[in-house]
């Protein structure tokens, strides 16, 4: 009981102390018109290029936006408390570590699904594609997927994080590479060999490829290969996130290293 | 002031401010390979077409816009660095235009931004083999400093326009892409929804853009640079006035300090 407070209650406390992206000063330039204004920029480019449809750039830049929240989320909440100089007092607690990370992992879920929900429906809406509630639905399911994935690879960048000054640029690096290996903009056959060899092991490939997949009318039973590709990458990067940060927490603590000073 | 001394103010100015933009990561390594991700990402999609020119197109329009996202994303924060310093105050009791001093700084963002144009022309020779070579060099030079320069102008207006704004960086960020696409950098203006078009006409980047691409194909750009120089001047007379009454309002409400 003690660890689902913990999970429940503290993962949304960490998440609105830490995240200060959440102020709508912040949130609507950030999460609402910067995911558009990305949509709009390369569904133009497509038709201007004449290669692919509106669907296929609004549906995977509007996944792919998702790595933003995700990637910088997952790592304010855990950096966030070095930089506030309490990483040592919740160390320092009794608190079970895989409920104190698992537990500020879910609302940065929960925010990079909604904004990626509203860069899909905005996005059809504004290019005046048709939204279809049931297609919504599948798609949805996919994004939770792609969201997963892209919050266990921020689990690893927060580690990283543990051990450099600025985070921020290793989640903006983070986000570019996805934005080019992930297929979103790209067509697979147009990318480059080492590049699409590198975005079948990184998050988004799989789950962008299975949105739109539902996008185009195919149901959930064609798209489980993906789906499951994704979810195990994503526990593949999760698990990894949570062994580096025991790992540097304990060489941090012996080094003398936790706090920035 | 005399002119000479002004003169001096801005050089140094930028001088400084340029090497204290070299001191930080974020600010100079990022400024160069931001943007470089987003022109990757749409010259992989015009080369996917198989059309040369296009890709020269699109090669020549995301050298160039790379410079936005320098100043979008750290023209918007200038003041808030200075509120941090706790040298806005000082800036503001100087004797030398608060608005001079505020261009200078500009000025130093704005040429972290030519790395990321030397950068993305180098990218685009090498990796895409986008061999530019404009039909008239000097004046798609000049085009390409104009350009260039109204980028200055906008990041200026941005930066006094948002001084009571504490997360002016989200703003600078959401402006980023709005102008890649609208000031026609890497799709034409025509191609843009009608509504959207006026919009673009009323930004001095378009016709610097518009001018740099007259210059490359060998036709005459002093249209475009005589717009590109009225819309310019009307952005930069706006900022200066825009800067004096905001500072006039912060200080008078004693909001200078945001604090």
């Amino acid at each position: 009981m003690n660890s689902l407070r913990i999970l429940v209650i503290g993962g949304l406390t960490t998440y609105r102390a830490l995240f200060n992206w959440v102020s709508p000063w912040i949130l609507v330039p950030s999460l609402l018109v910067m995911p558009l204004a990305q949509i709009l920029l390369f569904s133009y480019i497509g038709r201007s290029a004449g290669i692919e449809s509106d669907t296929f750039f609004v549906v995977g830049n509007a996944v792919q936006y998702s790595a933003l929240p995700c990637l910088l989320g997952t790592a304010s909440t855990v950096v966030g408390e070095r930089l506030q100089r309490t990483l040592g007092i919740v160390l320092a607690s009794p608190a079970p570590r895989l409920a104190l990370v698992i537990g500020r992992t879910l609302p940065v879920m929960l925010n990079g699904l909604a904004v990626s929900v509203f860069g899909l429906v905005a996005g059809s809406v504004l290019l005046g594609l048709p939204v279809r509630p049931a297609t919504l639905g599948l798609a949805t399911l996919a994004i939770a997927v792609s969201v997963f994935g892209c919050t266990g690879l921020g689990l690893v960048s927060a580690a990283v994080g543990l051990r450099l000054r600025d985070i921020a640029v290793l989640s903006t690096i983070l986000f570019g590479i996805l934005l080019l290996c992930s297929g979103a903009d790209i067509p697979r056959p147009a990318l480059p060999g080492w590049l699409a060899a590198a975005g079948d092991w990184l998050p988004l490939a799989h789950g962008i490829a299975a949105a739109r997949s539902v996008a185009a009318g195919g149901g959930i039973g064609g798209v489980g290969g993906d789906l499951a590709a994704e979810a195990l990458l994503g526990l593949g990067y999760g698990m990894a996130g949570v062994l580096m940060l025991r790992l540097l927490e304990r060489r941090s603590r012996s080094a003398g290293a936790l706090d920035l000073t | 002031m005399s002119a000479g001394r002004l003169l001096r103010l801005v050089a140094v100015s930028w001088y400084l401010h340029l090497k204290m933009l070299h001191r930080s990561m974020f600010d100079s390594v990022m400024q160069v390979v931001w943007p470089l991700f987003f022109a990757t990402t749409a010259l992989l999609v015009y080369r996917a077409t198989g059309d040369r020119d296009a890709l020269s197109y699109a090669a020549t329009g995301a050298a160039v816009v790379t410079v936005w996202s320098a100043v979008s994303s750290n023209a918007s924060g200038i003041l808030q660095r200075e509120r941090a310093f706790g040298t806005l105050e000082l800036l503001v009791a100087a004797p030398a235009p608060f608005s001079l001093s505020i261009m200078s700084i500009v000025l130093a963002v704005t040429t972290t931004g030519g790395y990321a144009v030397a950068a993305t022309l180098l990218w685009s020779r090498f990796v895409f083999g986008v061999h530019l070579a404009p039909a008239w060099p000097l004046p798609f030079a000049l085009a390409l400093v104009a350009t260039v320069f109204s980028f200055g102008v906008l990041g200026f207006l941005l930066a006094v326009a948002a001084v009571r704004y504490r997360a002016v960086f989200a703003l600078g960020g959401a402006l980023e892409l709005p102008l890649w696409l609208a000031c026609g950098f890497l799709v034409p203006v025509a191609l843009l929804p009608s509504w959207l078009r006026p919009l673009s006409w009323l930004l001095p980047p378009t016709w610097g853009m518009q001018a740099v691409r007259a210059a490359a194909a060998g036709q005459s750009l002093w249209a475009d640079l005589g717009l590109w120089a009225g819309s310019t001047a009307a952005y930069a007379a706006a900022a200066v006035w825009v800067a004096a009454t905001v500072l006039r309002s912060a200080r008078r409400h004693a909001t200078l300090s945001l604090t």
